[in-house]
């Protein structure tokens, strides 16, 4: 550190702190520092293992039960039963599998295809403008109604219900990608790999990529959540995944007849959902002050 | 000065003594400033100068309590502000002292001053803050204080935001700001670091001018030693957080006894050129031939708005040969080389490397030719891939030509020799380096692609005057040793002086001038020449010249 | 400043375009017989002919595009084919509700989110900064139905301090009104005022930053006044810039809260039109909640003249 660059404005030398290095810091050093990553990590890791294992141990959460309707929660049914007397507690157990991995599902594809659409956009500029403007016209519709139409036409299931809530997060994606590189490609070293004969291909993959990974970690996190929050939501308005398929949004809306007599079967699902997407925005936003504060603005 | 405070003991307006700032932890030191004592005197300017990382900004932001306290803590010594004491106080006290008895100037007037804000009103603001005046009065005063700084019609500069002004016009309304309530001490951190020669030179006259009539104790910091020749009354050297040597600026100057201080004088390049053997058999590298970059003028709704960065430029660069391209801000010296290096596409013209004309080559068919041409950045900081090691940054030209890993680590590790670092440091990453050994790998990956002319655009300029000798000596070296046609691009005529055989001059994207080094500084042809070279700070010093 | 009003303006009409093509392409590349998706399980071989002669399905695509965006420039959404009255009427019907709740609830988050940002940007790491980011994140992570409940469940069932459900137009007397809108807005802007003071906190924290905001404090000004005259109106553009994106997401609670708090709006509308797959109208819908987004976005562009001197080109 004998030789900042007197240029650089702002912080200039005021401290003389070494700039804060690229290697990666100990691991426990970062939880500690970042207690938000450890407790949301536990509470996620706790969700996961319920979805995956909670099934094995839990009534059938589709086992019909008329005799114990709308049964309040006690030391049998601990989160009471629905009008058709189904275990509610199994039933939200159950659910967790699902909005799982529908946020998981969205998030990887949202992220993988934003990703290249991103890189092209921010690279190609022939298509950039092209691109772009699709993907305004597509952030311009409402993400939820954009779904309602597209699953009411091409019918409710798994598959579709994915793509549908999907679709709106992507220019999401493409934008943070896009801001990256065009950032990024006017970085010298970006400009010497070019000098020196870099083929694009590896320009991009060696020396602009890396930079978008950090950032898209933290947004696939934030895409997790709100994709958990739209399945529910459309599971709830009677627009999602197919109604035998005991899924939180779903149970909850069946629920909403009965709420006056019996709010558990809306309360119980309800706080599972909040609690999982909580874990999962949580991590992201601890992941977001370790990785790169300075990304914090571009989310 | 009409204040006559009872307390006031001696002349000084500013007396530190002692002053201990503690670093927090896990810096590279534990202390940002240690035991530093001076003084600064009424109608007298105090030049604080010494490299990145010397401690002089901590302290002039210690004394105006500009420091977050809990990152950098004052744990001994005092700062006597026209003898009150500035380290007990508590911060609204301070606050109350600040701009009505010490102000500051700043490096960056365009970041300094609220972008969304009149500049009148800035001005205004400061007297809103200390004085009862009614706005009447306010604005009466601001648009005095405006003459003051020879600002030309002040009425509707008054209603100017920031953006509208030049660099110096937002300097000199700093200035203004800083002065409007007369205070006794003035802080200027690096006032003219970001400002073009002739603009810094003006500046420097109006804070020397303004100082002698208000009789205001100057604190002035720089890195540069051509300023402090220029507007010093005294120096303070600062290293590592110390004060290694002090005195009246002729003494420093001309006979440095420290030896920190004796190594920088020696570091300031002259700006006489060297005798420099000409180069001997015309065996040109580079042609470029009416060279043209036209930005501006695309789409349907921009119409008009045209700028010419680079016009019918031409130039030839021999082998073992170096050409300095100097001009101020927007003169286009870097369009010229980022033209010619392909980054960017020139608009017309012809740029000729080993008779061929890559000037419209398409990216596949430039390729071969691309080995041919090298560049080292300005910014050592920002030159190389954070996430890749030093070898693999070097060695990726090289294989992208054939070459096999092998025999380019072999290659690459000849040339850390060569460029004076280890070759070991290939496993390491550039944030494990100092800017000037940054600079010195980008040297080596360039070398690397055995170019034929190896461009360098500013590429000394980020760097300490101390460091940047050394890059300039490593750069005169391999240049002899590889038989480089060299295109040398700078602001600073005093670099320029040292390195060029031959210097070509930019104004606003033209070529007005062009000549050996020597010849062009001896005698400039053009207005403009003469004026860079009249405003050049400290042309008339010798520095460090009873050391020698 | 003029030309630049008229490129804005101009650079809505091809994402417009766009939304346009893609509404019109979405039903017409569905998977299956358009038509038949429309008439729904229970319908004759006569609905879903009459269906399609009703969305001009048998026309040539691109014919179908001409005839629909021309009708689309005259106002005309189209008939819905449940009720057989025009989507724009539909629409007409229920557009008080929801202006009503979107603006109460813009009003409410502005004047709650920012101050509070500022504040924990002001006071980072304090506790009140700790207070605002808890619930940012607790705000993004609770759906808003669930929220409607147990804001029904506690204060209107439990403490019967106010209605359960229901909406009362502001022209039969404001007292009702504001009985009945309170919760929903209470319940819409909870993730609201979560994204809004998010980035004011932001946006703020990153102008403190900003020299000019050291050149202020050189100045010897108070804290007060560097917050409120430097910072935050420095910061304005990003936070309002963020209000406006985040009205696509106030769209997708309206329609939520509509549902849950049984007001009449649009966002009934929607679900009506979802039960009964009445397609028009969810594109009716569609069409207009989009051009919304888009021509309040472009005031928001507008009004960046305003807040930064610098964009006046």
């Amino acid at each position: 550190m004998t030789d900042t660059p007197t240029s650089s404005g702002k912080t200039d030398e005021l401290l003389a702190v070494p700039p804060s290095s690229a290697s990666d810091p100990n691991l426990a050093v970062l939880l500690w520092r970042h207690p938000s990553i450890f407790w949301g990590g536990i509470l996620l890791s706790i969700m996961v293992l319920i979805a995956i294992f909670g099934p094995l141990f839990t009534g059938d959460p589709i086992e019909l039960n008329p005799i114990k309707r709308l049964k309040p929660p006690s030391g049998e049914s601990w989160f009471g039963t629905d009008y058709l007397g189904r275990d509610t507690f199994a039933r939200v157990i159950y659910g967790a599998r699902v909005s799982l991995v529908v946020g998981l599902a969205v998030s990887i594809i949202a992220v993988s295809i934003g990703l290249v659409v991103g890189m092209v956009s921010g690279y190609i500029r022939a298509l950039d403008a092209v691109i772009m403007r699709v993907m305004d016209g597509l952030m311009s519709i409402p993400g939820i109604l954009l779904a309602i139409a597209l699953i009411s036409l091409s019918g409710a299931t798994m598959m579709t219900v994915v793509t549908a809530i999907m679709i709106p997060e992507i220019p999401r994606v493409v934008r943070l990608v896009r801001s990256v590189v065009l950032s990024v490609r006017e970085e010298p070293y970006v400009e010497a790999a070019i000098a020196s004969g870099t083929k694009l291909h590896l320009v991009l993959i060696r020396h602009i990529l890396p930079n978008t990974i950090a950032p898209l970690i933290v947004l696939a996190t934030y895409i997790c959540g709100s994709a958990m929050l739209t399945e529910s939501i459309l599971g709830f308005i009677g627009a999602g995944i197919p109604p035998e398929i005991p899924s939180w949004g779903n149970i909850m809306s069946e629920g909403r007849t009965y709420f006056q007599l019996s709010p558990w079967i809306i309360f119980y699902p309800g706080i599972a959902l909040a609690i999982t997407v909580l874990a999962v925005n949580v991590v992201g936003d601890g992941l977001r002050d370790t990785l790169d504060p300075r990304i914090a603005r571009k989310m | 000065m009409s204040r006559d405070d009872a307390k006031r003991t001696d002349t000084s307006v500013l007396s530190i003594r002692g002053l201990t700032v503690r670093l927090p932890e896990g810096a590279d030191r534990d202390f940002a400033v240690e035991d530093v004592s001076f003084e600064v005197g009424a109608g007298e300017i105090v030049c604080v100068v010494g490299e990145s990382g010397s401690g002089k900004s901590v302290t002039a932001h210690t004394v105006m309590g500009l420091i977050p306290r809990k990152d950098l803590t004052p744990v001994a010594g005092e700062v006597l502000l026209q003898g009150d004491e500035l380290l007990t106080k508590s911060e609204t006290q301070l606050r109350a002292l600040r701009g009505e008895r010490m102000a500051m100037i700043f490096q960056e007037p365009m970041t300094a001053l609220n972008p969304v804000m009149k500049v009148g009103d800035q001005i205004a603001e400061m007297l809103e803050i200390h004085s009862p005046m009614s706005a009447q009065e306010r604005n009466t005063r601001v648009l005095e204080v405006m003459q003051d700084v020879n600002l030309p019609e002040p009425e509707q500069l008054f209603h100017s935001y920031p953006h509208q002004l030049s660099g110096g016009q937002r300097q000199r309304i700093m200035i203004a700001m800083a002065l409007a309530l007369e205070p006794g001490l003035l802080i200027a951190d690096e006032p003219t670091t970001a400002l073009d020669v002739t603009t810094q030179a003006q500046i420097l006259e109006l804070i020397k001018d303004i100082q002698r009539r208000h009789g205001t104790g100057v604190m002035f910091i720089t890195h540069d030693f051509g300023v402090v020749a220029e507007i010093a009354d005294r120096v303070i050297v600062m290293q590592h957080g110390k004060v290694v040597e002090q005195g009246a600026a002729a003494e420093v100057i001309g006979s440095p006894q420290h030896p920190y201080t004796r190594m920088l004088m020696a570091s300031v390049p002259s700006l006489t050129p060297p005798a420099r053997e000409a180069v001997d058999v015309e065996r040109p590298a580079l042609t470029a031939r009416n060279l043209n970059k036209t930005y501006g003028s695309l789409g349907w709704f921009k119409r008009g708005r045209e700028v010419h960065a680079a016009q019918n430029v031409e130039l030839v660069v021999h082998r073992g040969e170096t050409l300095g391209v100097v001009g101020e801000s927007g003169s286009g010296k870097s369009t010229v080389a980022r033209c010619i290096v392909r980054l960017i596409d020139p608009t017309a013209g012809e740029i000729m490397i080993a008779g061929n004309n890559i000037a419209g080559l398409g990216e596949r068919a430039l390729r071969p030719y691309r080995r041919d041409v090298q560049i080292v950045f300005q910014d050592p900081y920002r030159s190389l891939n954070p996430r890749r090691t030093v070898g693999q940054s070097i060695v990726e030209g090289p294989m992208n030509f054939g070459l096999t890993k092998q025999d380019a680590i072999v290659r690459a590790r000849d040339l850390m020799n060569v460029v004076g670092l280890s070759p070991d440091a290939l496993e390491r990453f550039p944030h494990q380096f100092s800017g000037g050994q940054r600079q010195r790998i980008c040297i080596a990956r360039a070398l690397a692609m055995e170019p034929k002319v190896l461009i360098a655009d500013e590429a000394v300029s980020a760097l300490d005057v101390s460091v940047q000798a050394q890059v300039l000596e490593l750069l005169d070296d391999v240049r002899q040793r590889f038989d480089l046609a060299m295109l040398f691009i700078t602001h600073d005529l005093r670099v320029a002086a040292q390195v060029c055989d031959r210097i070509m001059v930019m104004q606003r994207g033209v070529v007005v001038e062009q000549g050996r080094t020597a010849e062009v500084y001896a005698s400039p042809s053009h207005a403009y020449t003469k004026s860079l070279l009249a405003a050049a700070p400290g042309r008339n010093t010798t520095f460090g010249a009873a050391a020698e | 400043m003029i030309g630049y009003i008229f490129r804005r303006i101009l650079a809505t009409v091809p994402v417009m375009g766009v939304v346009a093509l893609f509404v019109f392409l979405m039903l017409r590349l569905s998977p299956g017989d358009p038509a038949a998706v429309i008439a729904g399980d229970y319908a004759t071989a006569e609905d879903i002919i009459r269906i399609r002669e009703q969305l001009g399905l048998n026309e040539p695509i691109v014919v179908q595009f001409v005839t629909w965006i021309g009708s689309l420039l005259q106002g005309d959404l189209g008939i819905s084919i449940f009720t057989n009255l025009p989507v724009t009427t539909l629409i007409g019907q229920r557009l008080e509700p929801t202006i009503s709740l979107t603006l109460t609830t813009i009003i409410f988050t502005v004047v709650v989110a920012v101050p509070l940002g500022t504040l924990a940007a002001w006071k980072s790491g304090s506790l009140i900064d700790r207070f605002v980011m808890l619930f940012s994140v607790g705000g993004f992570s609770v759906p808003v139905f669930v929220l409607g409940y147990i804001m029904i469940y506690v204060i209107s069932m439990e403490l019967r301090w106010l209605p359960v459900q229901g909406y009362k137009s502001i022209f039969d007397g404001v007292w009702p009104f504001v009985r009945h809108i309170i919760l929903p807005t209470l319940t819409l802007s909870v993730i609201f005022i979560a994204l809004v003071s998010r980035m004011t906190r932001a946006s703020v924290m990153e102008v403190l930053q900003e020299d000019y905001v050291r050149t202020a404090r050189a100045k010897g000004q108070s804290e007060l006044k560097v917050l409120l005259r430097h910072a935050l109106r420095n910061a304005a553009v990003p936070i309002v810039t963020v209000i406006g994106l985040g009205i696509a997401l106030l769209i997708g609670g309206v329609v939520v809260t509509e549902s849950v708090y049984n007001i009449p709006g649009l966002g009934r509308l929607v679900l009506d039109a979802i039960l009964k797959r009445d397609y028009p109208i969810i594109q009716g819908l569609i069409l207009l909640f989009s051009f919304v987004y888009i021509l309040i976005n472009l005031l928001i562009d507008l009004s960046y003249c305003f807040f930064d001197p610098r964009i006046r080109y």
